[in-house]
Formats: structure tokens, C-alpha cells, sequence
């Protein structure tokens, strides 16, 4: 593998971020240029982006992640409802709880390797969903989930001003966490997240994670301990995670179990696999598949349809919408399937697969070197 | 006593319902390698199996409603009530075990399209696109039961004769109040004989025996010059069989709907694993282990002490077991662990 | 009306710390953002998703398209896209043939035509938020309607007071709605868990007797804990006893161990507050065990389903025979409503609507008269014709949009699993039209507050 360089990095970077801040200009014509998806993106890249660290460098397959998710949603909750309606300390407060969590579950799960590992990271979090769900619900609010209240206490909040009339909203200093200012809170954090994700992949810790993948037997061999160096990257994650929970909190104040069940955790794990493990932006692509096709495509109906064939003949239009409507609306979830069977045959590797296809097509020379692999 | 007693049978019912869903999985997973998330699907084609029959056999003469006249209200009488009368209508009562015939032959080849067109090319690709592959196979599977049938559970009563239950407490010396639906009982013969005829078959056959190989150690038997590939396609379709047929026999205490492999999809995994990878014994004591103490943990003299145990009994147990034993109750070493 | 934005929000000083940090906000986010979606400027002609000169409106149809439910949100969905069209003044008109009182005129809704956006909740609740704010902030849609359970209608409720549009729930049970979580911009037209309880307790009475120990089984979470407090209440006041209550996992699947325990409890009655797929399970299940067929204390056993939906009479088969509960409407009500609308339904479908499809399109036509009334689509002036709103001819006869809860208040049937169906539709018989005002109860014992007209 050619080391990448500095340069290299810092070109990623700035594409990236371009990117990433005009999602609102260029998302617009595909109808996903709207405040709530533009979040869920930004945050659901996260997410992505830190089980990557873990999943993509050191190949252990976490079924759990959706428990710190829901860690970190319920913290900013209720520090929305105890202390302040200001974001920043309650994303301070997730990251640290789930990455809290995250250490106990990581410091259990990692004694084992493989499937088995994956299995204790399902079976800790299907507990965590289970007893939110249902025993847990004085904290959780259970199956409604944990509102505000104008009657909640937020001291901080109180100390400046009176309760006003309805329920207060989020915001970060001022700024406000819905619309499209609250894209841009996420999409900063976004950044950071992958610029730090970006250092971690090419630093010496991130090698070592990688060397781990590779052979793990090995480098006990050689007299490292590989424990303390997974478990770092678990935490990571979780942290991650936590911040993407916090951030869901914080654009919409509702924290619901459903976020962590192993469903949720199969989603980030389907994402990260569909856009490409290991790969830095790869999960990013596969995010913004997954979240396009749940918002989009299952609100299209034939209404919608016809509008879209509207420049045909009526009669193809009609026919069209006939051979089409099975596939949107209440059949995306089939649409989404044979995509991940025809992704996943045609492109092993995932999408970034696809796109590095496409270059070295272009350019013989210039392998594939900021996708990382090995 | 008497609750103790029916909790036992709970536990043995439910755990050889969890057996032979696992066994399934277990096949593919330890012989074939690979993590099959359309699992539950299998299961889920099984139960859809019995619904599919009953609606053959039950293919009707519509007698239209006259005192309706905004839609059209049937009165529907099949055709085998009126070709054969009395007869036709026990065939049709009999729907759920008359259907394992018709299940078997379908079950079989959804087993062999399934690892000829796909999960074959498959076998050398990484646990994340196994996962990924199979995943989206699960879906399209669902999807299309969902737009032939509906979301709806589709209810599928066992025989009249066995609708209902057995004085089974007088054979124990219990009394008249212990009660245990026949279907229920059935359905742990049913596991039991299955989980035999599985274990006889992969003992006492040649072709058993390349697959319990195969299980220890892949590369070797191939290497033998045994043409594993044909091997597996079989394997594939007799765990294709086997969790249909458990799905199948499931479907008058479960009435199946569409969805319903994405329930027992994480069940069966955790059953299979902490039944330890590559080892079909595991995976039954594991099923019926993980069954019996589900049962205990859902009375409520045990919730009373600890609230909530029966919610999360399973994955804890797994847990303990798993920290206890690193590969599972009879796991051995080197299997998925990569 | 019209008052200067925030005013109320103002402190003795003149000033709220949220002006400031909204100044604040604006100012280092003015640069950098292209489009800043504003909320608050609250007046009659900017409100949320103003339609203004535009000569349609939208209305957001949410509903579960996958999952357990998708069924009934499919049956929910097809009698929204009935009620669109009936508004349009297309088709034969449907219930608008029969309300009274009627402002609609049949060419849309205050001249406008009506269109709708249509989305999937997956009976989620972060996924039912995420769709009704696809509608809100893209498609804008002044109204979203929609449900099939309690989580979910609860969560977008909170959601539609947050963002200022009108939120018209569908098929939701729970005391929660419209009692400790209900919302100034929610309204419920279905009926609730403690409706189900009072008026299921005079039949029970006369059917069962006074001497009865009951049995619960309880879904573990929300829903299943209002159901259980009220029937338990109703049971208890006609002199029941309580043997057990237990709770069950949601999605137990297999309900066996939480059975065998009632065949030795000494209960000669078991209540099942299960909805959907549990529900199903549960009765199929206690059936087996041969529940129905028991004699305890020198009684029959009886099991008593308190919520009824088709979606469970057919996944119960014919299981269902004989067992009692409650259901907000049904397609065999003879009112000339009710009538009407399985007419209007059926000659389009081909079979006849649910309860869920019913409620569902009620509530649209509901808002759409109360806009028409109001001669605006400003949500407080909207809400306050909705609020007290008294009207009659939609099935349930003479009924009442409570303003202290926005809860309706009508008659409540109760029926029994039919013995002898005649036809495949003809799953439930009606035991009795449970009278409104027996099943009336202070708007003040579940708590919450409404919340403020302008948001």
C-alpha cells in the first residue's frame, strides 16, 4: 500500500466538505434537499463513519452499535429536560455515557473474536432494547418515548428565563437545531468526525488496527497485546454512536427504544457494507442510499408517478406506472433488497469498489490509495 | 408441582422449536461457512408453505351474498366440499400435515435455486457480504409473500381432532387440570424425530460422514478430491428442508404472516452460537437449554424477584455461556472465527 | 389575532434570552446558509406551509406501508385517497351526503382543489416522525393524518405541535393520546382504552355476572398498561376480582408460559390486552390450551378480547367465535352514515371498509369542514372550529370534538366474534350501541395540557 500523503489528506478534506456543506443546493433536484433528510444524513454519516473505525479496521462485527445510539439519544433527552435546551452540553453528555457503555460492553465482548463476538454485542444490546421497552420505562418512557414537558426542570434554562407558554426548542447557542441551521450544526460535526475518522486511518494506531485485521494470531506473537488497541477503537465507535444519538436528539427532542434494536444495529452494518467496509467514504454512500430510499422512495405513490412520466403519452405513462409502482411506495423495502443482492454480486467491496473500478479504468497509475486499502 | 411441570413442557417445546430452526442454520453455517441471514426466511416460506396448501385445497365456489350490494360478499364453499362431501372436508381439516408432502418437494428446490443462483458464488467472499447478500435475499423473499398474501396473519388450524388438549397430567399422576394441546405435543415429537433423522443421517451415511468432515475441516475434504461443491448444494437444500418443515409445523400455534423470519432470525443465531459453531449437538442443547429456562424465567413467582428477567433471559444466558466457554457449549476451535 | 410574534414569551424586562440568541443564530448563520427555514413568525397569512395564492393544498397521508400493519395502513390509505375525492367533488360524495353540519361545498377545500402526499411510518416511531417531516418541510402539507398504533400517533402529535401543522390522528387507543401526552394541534376521532372499559362493563354484567376473577395479560408497554387499568377498573367496580396481572414481551411470539399458569390460578376470566400479532397469538394460543372449553367455580370460562380490529378477527380466524370486545365502528352499523359509506367504499374497492379506514377518512373530512368553517387554514382559527365542534351523520351518531381533550365522544360498539358468518366480511356481530353518554368521563383525570394555539 502506498503511503498516503499529507497533501493527499488535506484534498479529501476540502472535496469532502464541499460536499458536504452544499447537500442542500445539489440534493434539491432529487427531492432530498429538505431540512429532516439533509440531518439524518449528516447524522446517520456519523454513525456510519465511526463503526467504520471499528468494523472497517479491525473486522470485528459489531450487532450492538444501536445501543449506544439509544444511549446517547436518551442522555441528550434528559439534559434537555434537566438542564438546558442548549445542545452543546448534552452532546458533551452522550459521547461521554455511551462511550462510558461502551467500554464496559468492549471490555466483556472482545475477550471474544468472530461470530461469537458479534453475538455478545446483539445480546447486550437486544437487552438494553428489551428493558427500555418495557421494565426501564420510568427512564425511557418506553414505547412513546422521552418527550419534553413544559413542566421539566432545566435549571440552567431557568436561571435566564421564565417557562414560556409552549415547549421550548433545541439549540446551539442560539443557533436553532431544526431547518436547515441544524443541517449545518450536523454537517460541521460531520466533518470533524471524518476528518478525525481520516487521521485515525492513516496514523500508527489505525496501521495497528489493521494489522489486527489482517492476522490477529500474529501479532500476539510478537508480543502485542491486541486488547487494549481494539478495545480503544470500540470505545471509538461507541463514542461516535453516542454523538449521532445525542445529534438525533437534538434536531428532533425524542428518544424511542425502536433506535435500539438489533434492526437498527443491522442498518448501520448494512450501510457501512453496501457503500464499502474499510473504506472512509464509502459508508458515507451507503447512508445516503439507505436514508434516500426510506424517505424517498416509499413516499412516492402513482400519483407522484404520473406527475414524473408526465412528459410521456399517456398511454406509456400509464404503463410505466404499472410496471413501476410495485417497486416504490409500499414495495421500497423490495426495491432495497434486490439492490443489496445486486450490489453485493456485481460489486464486491461495495460501491467505493464500483468507483475505484471506474477510475482505474481512467488512470491505470493511480490505484486506488485514499480508499485505504490494503 | 403442576406449574413446574407444564413450564418443563413449555421449555421442551419451545426448545425443540429453537432445535430445529437451528439445526438449519447450523448445517450451512458450519459446513458451508456461510452466515445465512435469509434463515429466517426459509422458516418463514415453511409456515407460508402450509398457507399455500390450504388455499389449494380450499380453492372455492363463490356463492355471492345477494342481501350485499355495494361489494361483492361471498358465501365460499370449496370444491372438494362439493365434489366429495364429507371426505373433502377432512382433507381440507387436514391441511397442516398434508402439507409437509407438498412442502417437502418446494422446500427442497427453494433450498437448491437458492445455493445454485446465489449463495454459491459466495463461499469464498467475506462474512460482510455474505451478510449483506443474504440480508437483501431475505427481503426480496419477504417482499414477495407480503404481495401475494398480504401483511395479515394468515391463520392455519391444526386437525379438529388435535385442536384442542390432552389430560396428559393423568399420565404423570398430576390430575385432571394438567392440560397440554396435542398440537404442542406433536410438535415436540415432530423436533425430535427430525433432530434424529438428521443426526442418523449425518452418522450413519457416507455422505454424513463427508459432511461432518467438511465441518471439521473444509480445505482437507476438498482436497480429498470429494466433489464438495455438488455436497453442498445438497446440505443447502436439506437445511432448506428441515427449517421449513419446522416453520411449517409451527404455523397452527403461530399463525404466519410475512415478517416472521426477521423474528426467529436472531433467535436462531444466538441459539446456534451458543450451542458453539460447527457442532449440531450444540446447537440442540442449546435450543432446548435456552427454551426451558425462557419458560422458568417468565413465571411469575421468578419476575417477582427479578422484574423483567423473562425480557432479556435469552441474551443473558448467552452471555454467561459465552464468557464461560469461549466457543459455546460444544463449539470447536477455529470455526467463524476469523 | 393579531399580536406581535413572541410576545407572550417575554420576561418584566422587555427582552427573552431566546430573542437574543435568535439574533445571535441569525446573525453567524445568515452568511452561511442559503435558505433558512423560519418558524415563528406566527400571524394569518404566515403560518407554516401557507398555501396563499396557490390554488391547491396538500395533505400528508402517514401510514404504516410495511410491517405488521401495512394491511391496515393500506385500508387506511384507501379511504384517504376517498375522502380526497369526495372533497374534489368527484365520485358520489360519500359521507358528505350525510354530515351534519355540512360547510363543505364539494370544489375542494375553501375553493382550493385537494392533492396528498403519502408516506410510511413502518410503525416506528422515528421513522413516522421522519416521514411527516418529509410532508411538512418539503412536500407542505397543511394537515398529516394517519396511524395504527399509539407510540407512533403520539410521537407525531408532539411533532405537529412543534411545527405548527394540524395533526389528525387515525387508528390510536391509548388514554395517552388524548390524555397525559395530548397536543393543542392533535385531534382523535377513534375512541380510547377507557371508552372500551365503560362501555364493556354493563354488558359484561348482564352476559357474565358479578362474580368473576379475571386474568390479565398485558402487553408490557403503554398501550397495554391504560388497557389493563381501565378494564381492571370497570371489573373491579362491578365486583370482579383481580386474580393476576402479567405482563408480556411485546412480540413474545409464543405466549405458552404466561398461559399454563391461568389453568391453576383459580381465574374463571381472561383478559387479553394484546393488540395486532400478540393478540392473534395469544387467543389462538389460549384456545389450545382449552380455555374456552374449562369450567371454573361451576362457570364457563370466558376470555375477553377488550380492542377488536379486522386485522385480528381474520388472523384469529375462527378462534374469534363467541369472544366479546370492542370496536369503534363496523361496516354493519345500519345508520344512514355508516351506510353511506360502506356504499361509497365498496362500489370502489369491492369490499367493505374497517374501522381503521373509517376513522381515517372521517378525520380528514373533519378538518376540511372545520377549515371551510373557520374561511381560513390559519391552524388556531382551524383548531377552535374543531374544538367543541358538534356534529352527526358519520356513523356513531350524534358526536362531540371535546375541547378539553380534543377527544370524540360517541357511541362505542361492542361485539362478539360471529358464531354463523354469512359471507367472508361478516367476522364481528354487534352486541350492543354503547350510548355516548355512558361512556363520558371528566377530560381532567388523565393530566397533560393541550398546549398553545400558535406555536
Amino acid at each position: 500500500m502506498k503511503s498516503p500523503t499529507i497533501k493527499n489528506d488535506m484534498f479529501v478534506m476540502l472535496i469532502f466538505s464541499a460536499i458536504i456543506l452544499s447537500m442542500p443546493i445539489w440534493l434539491k433536484p432529487l427531492g432530498a434537499g429538505y431540512p429532516d433528510l439533509l440531518q439524518k444524513f449528516a447524522i446517520f454519516g456519523i454513525f456510519a463513519v465511526g463503526y467504520n473505525i471499528l468494523f472497517g479496521l479491525t473486522g470485528y462485527l459489531s450487532f450492538g452499535h444501536a445501543a449506544f445510539l439509544g444511549i446517547g439519544s436518551y442522555t441528550a433527552v434528559w439534559s434537555f429536560k434537566l438542564l438546558t435546551m442548549n445542545v452543546f452540553p448534552a452532546l458533551i453528555f452522550s459521547v461521554l455515557l455511551s462511550g462510558l457503555f461502551a467500554m464496559l460492553i468492549g471490555f466483556i465482548t472482545l475477550r471474544r473474536s468472530g461470530i461469537y463476538f458479534s453475538i455478545l454485542t446483539l445480546a447486550f444490546a437486544q437487552m438494553f432494547y428489551n428493558l427500555a421497552y418495557s421494565v426501564l420505562t420510568p427512564i425511557t418512557n418506553g414505547e412513546t418515548g422521552l418527550q419534553l414537558a413544559r413542566g421539566d426542570a432545566r435549571i440552567i434554562d431557568r436561571l435566564f428565563s421564565d417557562a414560556g407558554e409552549g415547549l421550548p426548542s433545541t439549540n446551539f447557542f442560539g443557533l436553532e437545531m431544526s431547518g436547515y441551521s441544524g443541517f449545518y450544526v450536523c454537517a460541521v460535526l460531520l466533518i470533524i468526525a471524518f476528518f478525525i475518522s481520516q487521521r485515525i486511518f492513516h496514523s500508527p494506531f489505525g496501521i495497528k488496527l489493521r494489522a489486527i485485521k489482517s492476522n490477529q494470531t500474529r501479532m500476539k506473537y510478537t508480543g502485542y497485546n491486541t486488547r487494549p488497541y481494539l478495545l480503544t477503537a470500540f470505545v471509538i465507535s461507541g463514542m461516535y454512536a453516542g454523538l449521532a444519538g445525542g445529534l438525533m436528539a437534538a434536531t428532533d427532542p425524542l428518544a424511542g427504544a425502536e433506535r435500539m434494536q438489533w434492526t437498527a444495529s443491522g442498518e448501520v452494518v448494512l450501510m457501512t457494507i453496501l457503500g464499502g467496509v474499510g473504506t472512509l467514504i464509502g459508508p458515507m454512500l451507503g447512508v445516503g442510499i439507505i436514508k434516500y430510499f426510506e424517505n424517498i422512495f416509499s413516499s412516492l405513490n402513482d400519483q407522484a408517478l404520473l406527475q414524473a412520466y408526465s412528459f410521456m403519452p399517456d398511454w406509456l405513462a400509464n404503463i410505466m406506472v404499472t410496471i413501476t409502482s410495485p417497486f416504490v411506495g409500499e414495495g421500497w423495502h423490495l426495491t432495497l433488497g434486490a439492490l443489496f443482492v445486486l450490489i453485493v454480486v456485481f460489486l464486491p467491496g461495495g460501491i467505493m469498489e464500483g468507483v475505484s473500478l471506474i477510475k482505474k479504468r481512467f488512470s491505470k497509475t493511480q490505484a486506488n490509495t485514499e480508499t485505504g486499502k490494503s | 408441582m403442576d406449574a413446574i411441570f407444564l413450564q418443563i413442557l413449555n421449555g421442551l417445546d419451545k426448545g425443540g422449536a429453537y432445535a430445529l430452526i437451528a439445526l438449519g442454520l447450523t448445517l450451512v453455517f458450519g459446513t458451508l461457512g456461510v452466515v445465512n441471514f435469509a434463515h429466517g426466511a426459509l422458516f418463514m416460506l415453511g409456515a407460508f408453505c402450509s398457507v399455500t396448501f390450504q388455499k389449494l385445497l380450499t380453492i372455492s365456489k363463490h356463492v355471492k351474498d345477494e342481501s350485499i350490494t355495494f361489494f361483492d360478499a361471498f358465501k365460499d364453499q370449496p370444491y372438494l366440499e362439493i365434489w366429495f362431501g364429507d371426505f373433502g372436508k377432512t382433507i381440507i381439516d387436514y391441511s397442516v400435515p398434508l402439507s409437509i408432502l407438498f412442502a417437502i418437494p418446494v422446500m427442497l428446490l427453494i433450498g437448491l435455486i437458492m445455493e445454485r443462483g446465489l449463495i454459491r458464488h459466495f463461499y469464498k467472499r467475506t462474512h460482510a457480504e455474505q451478510i449483506l447478500v443474504t440480508f437483501g435475499l431475505a427481503i426480496v423473499l419477504q417482499e414477495i409473500v407480503k404481495s401475494m398474501f398480504g401483511a395479515n396473519p394468515i391463520p392455519t388450524p391444526a386437525p379438529d381432532i388435535v385442536s384442542g388438549s390432552a389430560h396428559i397430567g393423568v399420565l404423570f399422576g398430576l390430575g385432571e387440570s394438567v392440560v397440554y394441546p396435542w398440537w404442542r405435543l406433536i410438535y415436540l415429537a415432530f423436533s425430535g424425530l427430525v433432530i434424529a433423522g438428521v443426526f442418523a443421517f449425518l452418522n450413519l451415511t457416507t455422505f454424513g460422514m463427508v459432511v461432518r468432515a467438511g465441518m471439521m475441516d473444509r480445505e482437507m475434504v476438498g482436497m480429498l478430491g470429494i466433489d464438495v461443491e455438488k455436497k453442498f448444494t445438497i446440505i443447502f437444500g436439506l437445511a432448506a428442508v428441515v427449517t421449513g418443515l419446522a416453520g411449517l409445523m409451527y404455523s397452527p400455534i403461530l399463525p404466519p404472516d410475512y415478517h416472521m423470519g426477521m423474528d426467529f432470525l436472531v433467535l436462531s443465531f444466538v441459539v446456534v452460537v451458543v450451542g458453539g459453531m460447527g457442532s449440531l449437538g450444540g446447537a440442540v442443547t442449546a435450543g432446548f437449554l435456552l427454551g426451558i429456562l425462557q419458560s422458568f424465567a417468565s413465571m411469575n413467582e421468578v419476575k417477582a424477584i427479578i422484574p423483567g428477567i423473562d425480557q432479556i433471559i435469552i441474551y443473558l444466558v448467552a452471555v454467561v455461556i459465552l464468557l464461560v466457554r469461549p466457543r459455546g457449549l460444544l463449539g470447536r476451535e477455529g470455526v467463524m472465527e476469523d | 389575532m393579531r399580536e406581535t410574534r413572541m410576545s407572550d414569551k417575554k420576561n418584566s424586562a422587555g427582552w427573552s434570552r431566546r430573542d437574543v440568541m435568535k439574533a445571535a443564530g441569525a446573525f453567524s448563520a445568515a452568511g452561511a446558509m442559503p435558505m433558512f427555514f423560519s418558524r415563528g413568525a406566527w400571524a394569518e397569512n404566515n403560518f407554516a406551509n401557507n398555501p396563499g395564492k396557490a390554488t391547491s393544498i396538500k395533505l400528508g397521508f402517514n401510514v404504516p406501508q410495511t410491517g405488521a400493519y401495512a394491511d391496515e395502513g393500506a385500508d387506511e390509505l384507501r379511504a384517504f385517497k376517498l375522502a380526497v375525492k369526495h372533497l374534489n367533488g368527484e365520485g358520489d360524495g360519500g359521507l358528505m351526503n350525510t354530515m351534519k353540519p355540512l360547510s363543505l361545498k364539494g370544489n375542494g377545500v375553501l375553493g382550493k382543489k385537494v392533492e396528498y402526499v403519502t408516506g410510511d411510518t413502518q410503525t416506528k416511531s422515528d421513522a413516522a416522525r421522519a416521514s411527516a417531516k418529509r410532508m411538512i418541510e418539503k412536500d407542505g402539507v397543511i394537515m398529516f393524518s394517519g396511524g395504527s398504533s399509539s407510540g407512533v400517533a403520539i410521537a407525531v402529535q408532539s411533532l405537529a405541535q412543534e411545527m405548527g401543522v394540524v395533526f389528525m390522528a387515525g387508528l390510536t387507543h391509548s388514554n395517552d393520546t388524548t390524555g397525559k401526552d395530548k397536543r393543542r394541534y392533535g385531534f382523535r376521532h377513534f375512541f380510547n382504552a377507557k371508552m372500551t372499559g365503560s362501555a364493556l362493563g354493563p354488558v359484561l354484567k348482564k352476559e357474565m355476572g358479578t362474580d368473576r376473577k379475571a386474568y390479565h395479560l398485558t402487553s408490557d408497554y403503554t398501550w397495554g398498561w391504560t388497557q389493563e387499568e381501565s378494564i381492571k377498573e370497570t371489573t373491579e367496580a362491578l365486583g370482579w376480582k383481580t386474580v393476576k396481572t402479567v405482563r408480556t414481551p411485546v412480540g413474545a411470539g409464543d405466549f405458552s408460559q404466561y398461559i399454563t399458569p391461568i389453568l391453576n390460578s383459580g381465574a374463571d376470566t381472561l383478559i387479553l390486552n394484546h393488540y395486532g400479532k400478540d393478540m392473534i397469538n395469544s387467543l389462538t394460543q389460549s384456545i389450545q390450551f382449552g380455555l374456552k372449553d374449562k369450567q371454573v367455580n361451576g362457570k364457563n370460562f370466558e376470555i375477553i378480547v377488550p380492542l377488536y380490529s379486522r386485522l385480528m378477527a381474520q388472523g384469529a380466524g375462527k378462534n374469534l367465535k363467541g369472544i366479546l370486545g370492542t370496536t369503534n365502528w363496523n361496516w354493519a352499523l345500519k345508520d344512514k352514515g355508516s351506510q353511506a359509506f360502506v356504499k361509497s367504499f365498496g362500489s370502489e374497492y369491492g369490499f367493505p371498509p374497517s374501522q381503521a379506514a373509517h376513522t381515517c377518512y372521517v378525520q380528514t373530512l373533519l378538518y376540511a369542514n372545520a377549515c371551510e368553517m373557520a374561511g381560513t387554514f390559519y391552524p388556531p382559527e382551524v383548531i377552535k372550529q374543531l374544538e367543541g365542534f358538534k356534529f352527526d351523520g358519520m356513523g356513531n351518531g350524534a358526536t362531540e370534538y371535546r375541547a378539553e381533550d380534543h377527544q370524540c365522544f360517541k357511541d362505542v360498539l361492542v361485539v362478539r366474534g360471529n358464531e354463523n358468518p354469512t359471507s367472508q366480511f361478516d367476522l364481528l356481530e354487534i352486541v350492543q350501541e354503547v350510548p355516548r353518554s355512558q361512556v363520558e368521563y371528566d377530560a381532567k383525570i388523565f393530566g397533560g395540557e393541550l398546549g398553545p394555539y400558535k406555536v
